[in-house]
């Protein structure tokens, strides 16, 4: 059958004449020769200095300030730290995140214990929540808890205040911070959805179920101020939900509203206080907390490590070029090797 | 027919012992009773006594599945297979959702992949085994039912019946021949399908029931037959006719066994004694056992060891698992508690090891196995596909019969090769021959003007057209008359054996027993000396024109000692005449003085030719008077009569008439090899390839092809001779060759040139090489004077140099140094003492040590031996080619067996892995796709577990981050899909088409073959250089992404860190760092190439961002909670900024390594590729100096016509035996050719020959095809009353059988068992003598029973001594097809079409 039918004759069975079936397509056969893997080499080396070096420019533009907290919550009073580090403005958008330390959002077991279904505004799912989210699928008295999952249920409930106080002792102001537009468009928007029956409020569409065994307020009244920012579409709760991909990790808790003065370039230089209400326990298990201020650039906020690896990678290219090309002159030139 | 394709063996690894259990099934349910068949009862037409045994149906089923059983058998068979046990156990795994690191699809959708493809494929082989089944079981056959011939379907038929055949019909079991439509019971058959074997056979029907002939008496008959339980032996079979109270012997000879095709009969009648899966040709279907490449098994050993690291990984994570529950995750509690089972740490870490063997299972990919054999697939349907192995004659292409072997073609490093058919076409043509001092046929030069063939027709109407002559000198002479061309060719067209059929006036067709003959008695027919026809006592020819019937009064035979043959004639004036062609040695003594001067000229003459690798024989005649003659005549007749010492008293006859002849000439014929073979030969020699030619025939002629070959030159240092007869003396000459070996590579080596006699060696080859070593010395030209002039710096013959290679490395042992080319000549008799378990390695380090070997006179047995020995000693890959059935066992033990198709039946071609027909082929085979094969299959294996420990060993590092909880880094839907389409097809591309060099090169320069024989691409140190390369991939895609992404945010502030960005980061990065590294791997990019790699990267791409859709989500929201990352992340700057910079930390190291590599040390591959760039940007040839290697060969291969001085070698080669003669003045063989000429115009291939030669010479004595009492007697009829004339021999014999068992019959049917039962294998060269012996004892029995018809001169009497040498000569195919050894003759499952 390999062979076409209807030929006949002493040829009747030679192979097709293809390109193909003769291995002879047109081909193009590459060679690493000199003439093009040194000038790639310099030519890399060169670029990934250059980026390199427009990276750093760009990080050294941003400024970040870290505060650990997390002995904030031992100690009775005001815990208070004086931080010097920069007094510089901090130009532009200002972000402020809470920090994280060797709290394991990325467990097998953690990162499974949530029931996607049911943060889609699922009914079905919000009173029969998906076993994946065990061992948090019901309360003691056997309601469905919704949000269900572990991941929910340990969601980070600290709340900050940040003020200003001015460039000198004058009267606090409290530093004005969007606390919403801070997750993924498709959190928001896609992935998370409140459930909805009829006319009804989300307060009666919860009815049934049992908030989080460690949260303090039932889902539908996270955030009292805006009713659209509750439920399963709460930012705060979105924001944790996306778990993070290492123990260490910051997420984000607001960003500076830039509508008022002092704010409109920035948080200006000056003194500055954080009210924390320090609910998240991490101590039992050894973690930090953090609050982080930063701003951002194009690709991003403070990040060292891109630029420093671009420019060591650069370095090492080049000298292997160089060592590649001494070996090529020394050794190997013109192919001499080949002419053996 | 259909053969069934060999199915690789990783699919089926227990089908063999499941086969035999399903063989045993198939028997029917009766297998439980018939477990004590021990003898088979069948009384013809009577079903009702027959049904009592339930005998198997006629009805066959190869087949293993219907469409219930088709879906559990096969996936239990599939999971015998242990990789997919091994998958199955970790799905199951999986099931438990306290390990279940990974969704279960992600290793259920690989599995069923792999599962249905092979299911689809087992399904289309057995839908066509169900095809040829039906098609088998439903032919129509004619069956003997109440007196009626009613048609039955094959299925139908039992054991019992009596059916009727008919000519050109298929047997449709296995029959008892009743009685036939022929002569005597006789009938014939092909039995091709059954054993490869072309030609025809013949069988004879029991005399009693041969009588039988109409319908109504077959319908009537009642006979029981009594014999032996189904079994495969091809050739034997045993049982007793009871039938009016009387028992008939049956054997083979009375059998037509299923799968044979009558053939020249018009109708015969037999009696069912097996049918369906109990005849021989079903019991024979046994698949032939795996072969395995080294490939294959070194993967099986790095499976096992990537298993052994796989549990390593998993037991460190476990431990950490461990330790991090202790430290961390217990007090983590609140937020994650254990599981309910887990109540401390261990257990947890006991989970967590089972939870890592499951996600890193993926450094064995389940599709490793299924791609390899798809690469292979491919190959195969390359090496099917290629015009440049296709052969346009023969209308055949090369065929990839196994597809798991293509990579080793690439590593072969011994081929062993048969001669006849092979290298040889086994035809000869009349090339020169000198004439009374005069040399004629000039020999046609490659180069020059092509010489004008000549045309016969015009001066000769019964010319053969094939004949080709280029000389018309000798034409002429012979149109002018000259009296000496006269005699010469008459001598060619009256001494010889051969036979002729006429079919139409003038339309000849001569039988020879050897192909010199047929070349010799041609050239006559076409010079005008005709050779019309013979009778016992004449020879008719047509001399110019002009009918001529010479009496022919005496054939003074061939043998082996008398290397000559002689006839007496009398012409029609009454002269009588000697006839005489020999070898030159025996002839030339023979001569009377006078012919001195001619003698030396003629002398010169046959130096020519046989330095033109040709065959040579010398003519010459004597004339007798009536006294002479009268006198000698009765002296023979005596020495005929003799009871004792019988040979010699014959011998000294023939000696005393062979004398004081004169000399006319000798002609030279050349063995005409096959097309390329010198070429081929010395191709792959330079690919460091040694070649040994393994054949039955004698010595002189394996020697001759060995030079006309070019294995052996005249520029060898020496060529060893091994033909001793005794332990002691093999083992001596043994030695005595390797001192000379060391000896002379020492001197060569140290510079000092002894200049050794070496005459003195026994073993050195005979004559004419020594002469021609000091006319070379002293003229200077060319080599060969390694012995004679001092060689310090080599000056080393320059043609066939391959390119300068390093020195070898210094040698672990002395037989490792040898320089200088060395020859072994070995006889089969002394290699059965080289194979002994002593010799064995002195036998191979002797042979090892020489640059070609030729081993002569061996049998099938020892060529497996050969084989088998090379491999156990040498761990080298070997192949075996051959053609003929004498090659089965040789072809099967080899690593590879080649096939040559077309020549000598289809047996070799059945047991083979790749088959195609011509020799030269094989140097594609191996240099091309052999070498294209390794080297693609190396790279697909080096990149495939290159990627996998890429894209694992991320789970390892990040397994210290996630608290060794077994959280994956990747989306589980990448995990799934990532071996099986992101990955799978560039790396397919390239171990399908990939290309180093273009075939045209890797001929040109055989050297590129060497990295294959030495495994340099894929070995050990190469897979841990993979597995390194692919462990610092992973951490480079791991930790990069780690430290960049952990601190980075979004423009928007948003972070980066989350493990979604990551996952995906990771996974493009990864994907992209293996796509370039394919297309750094990738050596040959075509536009599938292109297609894979940027429709790879793109699928990848375009799938991730279908499933990260929100379409999907909101059906599926926990399967797909990705939603909205591919957009999210790969809209960053910084994401590309980090795959960037992976990518260019994994390539930039392997680029400069790659670089440097090739820069400072490069393959020679490298250099031809360099070459062959500079070439096409120069347009002008560089690198001569390796070119050179290739030009050379252009000399090698036009140096027949060379001017180089031949070392003289005796020609005489005829391959026919003698006892012919004797045959021809009996006459026996008259009758079968003009009988059949009469009934059959198309039987010319039943020939009497082949009949004769076939047939087991047991049977000789009572189952010659009965002749006509003379060939003037061509009427049927006439031959079936024509017992009587007693004074012809074989009608005696007819009478004799036709007596129902006595005494003299039931001795000899008894020595057919004992004879069965001598083995060969123990002792080799013992068995065909005593064979032998017992045959001739036979016949001189039963000669000694009738009155000898003593008129005619040969009579019917076979010496001892000649019934011998026939056998000796045909020892090797005999052994092959006929012999009783019940391995000899395997057989494939064949379906009759």
């Amino acid at each position: 059958e390999r062979f076409k039918a209807g030929k006949s004759g002493p040829s009747a069975r030679r192979p097709d004449n293809s390109a193909f079936k003769q291995q002879r397509l047109p081909a193009w056969s590459p060679m690493l020769t000199a003439n093009t893997v040194l000038p790639f080499f310099y030519f890399m080396a060169l670029s990934c200095m250059l980026l390199g070096v427009w990276l750093l420019l760009t990080v050294q533009s941003t400024q970040e300030l870290k505060l650990d907290y997390t002995k904030a919550g031992s100690c009775d009073e005001c815990f208070e730290i004086h931080n010097s580090a920069s007094c510089r403005l901090f130009q532009g958008d200002v972000f402020f995140y809470y920090g994280l330390q060797n709290f394991h959002q990325n467990l097998r077991r953690y990162m499974d214990s949530r029931d996607d279904g049911q943060m889609v505004g699922r009914t079905t799912n919000l009173k029969n929540p998906s076993t994946y989210c065990e061992p948090f699928i019901k309360d003691q008295k056997g309601l469905p808890i919704a949000p269900c999952g572990a991941v929910a249920n340990s969601v980070f409930n600290d709340s900050f205040t940040l003020s200003y106080h001015g460039g000198s002792s004058g009267p606090a102001v409290p530093v004005p911070l969007l606390r919403q537009g801070i997750t993924w468009y498709t959190d928001k928007n896609i992935k998370y959805r409140n459930p909805k029956d009829g006319n009804m409020t989300l307060a009666q569409v919860f009815q049934g179920t049992a908030q989080p065994r460690y949260w303090q307020k039932p889902a539908y009244e996270l955030d009292p101020r805006d009713p659209a920012n509750n439920g399963f579409i709460n930012d705060d709760l979105i924001v944790w939900m996306r778990e993070a991909a290492f123990p260490n990790f910051k997420k984000l808790y607001g960003v500076l509203y830039r509508a008022k003065k002092p704010f409109i370039k920035g948080l200006p230089a000056g003194n500055y206080s954080v009210d924390v209400s320090y609910n998240f326990p991490v101590q039992h298990f050894r973690g930090r907390k953090q609050v982080v201020l930063t701003t951002v650039t194009w690709f991003g906020g403070q990040n060292h490590f891109l630029p420093i690896a671009y420019l060591i990678t650069s370095c090492l290219t080049l000298l292997v070029a160089v060592v590649l090309t001494v070996a090529w002159c020394k050794f190997g030139k013109n192919g001499r090797n080949m002419e053996e | 027919m259909t053969i069934p394709k060999e199915i690789p063996e990783k699919w089926f690894p227990l089908v063999l012992p499941l086969k035999r259990k399903k063989q045993k099934g198939l028997n029917g349910a009766k297998s439980q009773k018939r477990w004590t068949e021990e003898e088979r009862r069948v009384r013809a037409n009577d079903r009702e006594y027959n049904e009592k045994f339930q005998y198997a149906s006629n009805c066959i089923m190869t087949s293993k599945y219907n469409i219930v059983t088709f879906l559990p058998v096969n996936l239990f068979e599939q999971f015998q297979e242990v990789a997919n046990t091994y998958f199955l156990f970790l799905l199951i795994l999986q099931l438990i959702p306290q390990i279940s690191s990974l969704s279960w699809f992600t290793t259920i959708v690989p599995l069923a992949l792999v599962l249905s493809i092979t299911a689809v494929k087992d399904a289309t082989d057995d839908y066509f085994r169900h095809k040829s089944d039906n098609q088998v079981n439903n032919r129509q056959s004619q069956v003997l039912i109440r007196g009626l011939l009613q048609n039955e379907k094959w299925m139908n038929v039992r054991v019992g019946d009596v059916t009727k055949l008919e000519n050109n019909q298929f047997v449709s079991a296995d029959l008892l021949l009743l009685s036939s439509s022929e002569p005597h019971g006789l009938c014939y058959i092909e039995t091709a399908e059954l054993d490869g074997e072309t030609n025809m056979k013949v069988r004879q029907s029991v005399s009693v029931t041969s009588e039988l002939g109409n319908q109504n008496n077959l319908a009537s008959f009642d006979g029981e037959v009594v014999c032996e339980p189904p079994n495969n032996k091809l050739d034997r079979f045993c049982g007793t006719l009871y039938w009016r109270d009387k028992k008939y012997t049956l054997t083979n000879q009375n059998m037509l066994l299923r799968g044979c095709v009558l053939r020249n009969t018009e109708a015969c009648y037999g009696l069912v004694i097996f049918a369906g899966p109990d005849t021989k040709l079903m019991q024979n279907s046994g698949r032939t056992k795996f072969k395995r490449t080294s490939i294959d098994r070194l993967m099986n050993t790095l499976v096992l060891w990537i298993f052994g690291f796989l549990v390593c990984m998993g037991v460190i994570l476990a431990v950490g698992n461990a330790v991090w529950e202790r430290e961390v995750g217990s007090l983590f509690q609140s937020y994650l508690p254990w599981d309910p089972p887990v109540d401390n740490f261990l257990f947890s870490a006991f989970l967590a090891f089972w939870s890592y063997v499951i996600i890193l299972n993926t450094v064995v990919p389940i599709s490793l196995y299924v791609s390899v054999e798809v690469i292979r697939l491919g190959h195969s349907y390359f090496i099917n596909w290629d015009q440049e192995m296709f052969c346009s004659q023969c209308n055949t292409a090369a065929e990839a019969r196994t597809t798991t072997l293509n990579e080793e073609l690439g590593q072969v490093e011994y081929i062993f090769s048969d001669k006849t058919g092979t290298l040889t076409q086994n035809i000869m043509s009349f090339n020169k021959c000198s004439i009374n001092g005069q040399t004629y046929g000039e020999g046609t030069d490659p180069l020059g003007p092509r010489p004008k063939r000549l045309d016969f027709t015009p001066f000769n109407p019964l010319a053969d057209p094939d004949f080709c002559f280029y000389d018309d000198t000798l034409l002429e002479s012979v149109k002018v008359g000259d009296a000496h061309a006269h005699t010469f060719f008459r001598l060619l067209s009256l001494c010889h054996t051969v036979m002729s059929e006429e079919k139409s006036e003038g339309e000849l067709v001569y039988k020879a027993q050897s192909p010199d003959e047929g070349a010799l008695v041609t050239a006559a027919r076409n010079f005008g000396f005709v050779f019309r026809s013979r009778t016992p006592g004449t020879i008719t020819t047509t001399e110019m024109g002009r009918p001529v019937t010479y009496t022919l009064l005496a054939i003074l035979d061939f043998n082996n000692i008398r290397k000559r043959m002689s006839v007496i004639v009398r012409n029609p004036e009454g002269r009588i005449r000697l006839y005489c062609k020999g070898a030159d040695t025996v002839l030339l003594e023979r001569l009377h003085p006078c012919n001195q001067e001619l003698m030396n000229v003629t002398s010169d003459h046959l130096n020519e030719y046989a330095a033109d690798g040709l065959r040579t024989l010398v003519l010459a005649y004597r004339d007798l008077s009536e006294d002479e003659w009268e006198a000698w005549s009765e002296s023979h007749r005596c020495a005929e009569k003799a009871a004792s010492c019988r040979e010699d008293r014959m011998a000294a006859a023939y000696e005393q008439i062979e004398q004081d002849m004169m000399l006319l000439g000798a002609t030279a014929i050349e063995d005409k090899l096959q097309e390329g073979v010198p070429e081929t030969i010395a191709v792959l020699s330079l690919a460091n390839i040694k070649i040994w030619v393994l054949t039955g025939d004698k010595q002189e002629t394996a020697v001759n092809i060995g030079y006309s070959c070019k294995m052996l030159t005249d520029d060898m240092t020496e060529v060893f001779i091994i033909s001793g007869h005794t332990v002691q003396s093999v083992r001596q000459e043994l030695g005595r060759a390797r001192e000379r070996m060391i000896e002379l590579s020492r001197s060569r080596d140290g510079g000092k040139e002894e200049g050794k006699e070496e005459g003195k060696e026994g073993c050195f080859m005979g004559n004419g090489f020594r002469e021609r070593q000091e006319g070379d010395g002293t003229g200077g030209g060319g080599g060969g004077k390694q012995l004679q002039c001092p060689p310090p710096p080599p000056p080393l013959p320059p043609p066939p140099l391959p390119p300068p290679s390093p020195p070898p490395p210094p040698p672990s042992n002395l037989m490792d140094n040898i320089f200088g080319e060395f020859a072994l000549v070995i006889n089969g008799h002394s290699l059965a003492h080289a194979l002994e378990a002593d010799m064995e390695t002195e036998f191979v380090s002797t042979a090892c040590a020489c640059k070609a070997v030729i081993c002569c006179r061996v049998t099938p047995l020892q060529k497996a031996q050969v084989v088998d020995v090379i491999k156990k000693h040498k761990k080298v890959v070997t192949l075996a080619i051959g053609d003929g059935a004498n090659d089965v066992s040789m072809i099967k033990s080899a690593h590879i067996g080649v096939g040559i198709s077309g020549q000598e039946g289809i047996q070799a071609v059945l047991a083979s892995d790749y088959s195609f027909s011509q020799f030269r082929f094989l140097q594609r085979l191996l240099l091309v796709h052999g070498r294209w094969s390794y080297l693609r299959m190396c790279r697909f294996l080096c990149y495939f577990f290159y990627k996998n420990f890429a894209f694992t060993m991320v789970h390892f590092w990040f397994g210290f981050f996630c608290g060794f909880s077994a959280q994956t880094v990747y989306d589980q839907y990448f995990i799934t899909l990532y071996n099986i389409v992101y990955t799978s097809l560039p790396v397919l591309a390239m171990g399908i088409f990939d290309q180093d060099v273009p075939d045209q090169r890797s001929l040109e320069y055989p050297k590129l073959y060497e990295p294959g024989q030495l495994n340099l691409l894929f070995n050990k140190r190469e897979f841990f250089i993979c597995i390194a390369q692919g462990i610092y991939t992973s951490v480079v895609l791991f930790f990069v992404p780690c430290a960049v992404l952990s601190d980075a945010t979004q423009s928007t502030g948003v972070p980066l860190a989350d493990y979604q960005t990551f996952a995906v980061t990771t996974a493009t990065a990864l994907v992209i760092v293996v796509s370039v590294q394919i297309a750094l791997d990738t050596g040959f990019w075509t536009v599938i190439n292109h297609v894979c790699v940027w429709g790879s990267l793109g699928s990848f791409f375009s799938i991730m961002f279908a499933l990260h859709s929100q379409t999907l989500f909101k059906i599926f929201p926990n399967q797909f909670h990705f939603v909205g990352s591919a957009q999210s992340t790969l809209l960053q700057p910084v994401v590309w900024l980090t795959i960037a910079l992976a990518t260019a930390i994994c390539i930039v190291p392997v680029l400069a390594f790659r670089f440097l590599k090739v820069d400072l040390k490069p393959q020679l591959s490298d250099t031809v590729r360099y070459t062959q760039l500079v070439r096409q940007k120069k347009r002008k040839p560089v690198g001569r100096s390796v070119g050179g290697a290739w030009r050379g060969l252009g000399s090698v291969s036009d140096g027949r016509l060379g001017a180089r001085g031949g070392s003289r070698r005796s020609g005489y080669a005829f391959a026919h035996q003698e006892g012919f003669g004797e045959l021809i003045t009996s006459g026996k063989n008259m009758r079968l050719s003009t009988m059949a000429l009469a009934t059959f115009a198309s039987r010319h291939s039943s020939s009497w020959i082949d009949t004769l030669r076939r047939k087991k010479p047991t049977h000789t004595h009572c189952h010659t095809p009965p002749s006509a009492s003379g060939a003037s007697s061509p009427a049927r009829s006439c031959v079936s009353g024509s017992v009587a004339p007693l004074s012809n021999s074989s009608s005696v014999l007819g009478g004799s059988q036709d007596t129902p068992i006595e005494e003299v019959t039931a001795q000899h049917t008894q020595t057919v068992p004992t004879l069965s039962t001598q083995t060969p294998p123990a002792a080799e060269a013992a068995a065909p003598q005593g064979s032998a012996q017992a045959v001739s004892a036979g016949v001189l029995t039963s000669a000694a029973v009738r009155p000898h018809g003593g008129d005619s001169p040969g009579g019917w009497t076979i010496t001892l001594g000649a019934v011998q040498e026939a056998l000796f000569g045909w020892k090797a195919r005999a052994t092959a097809s006929n012999s009783p050894r019940p391995s000899s003759v395997p057989m494939e499952t064949s379906q009759i079409e």
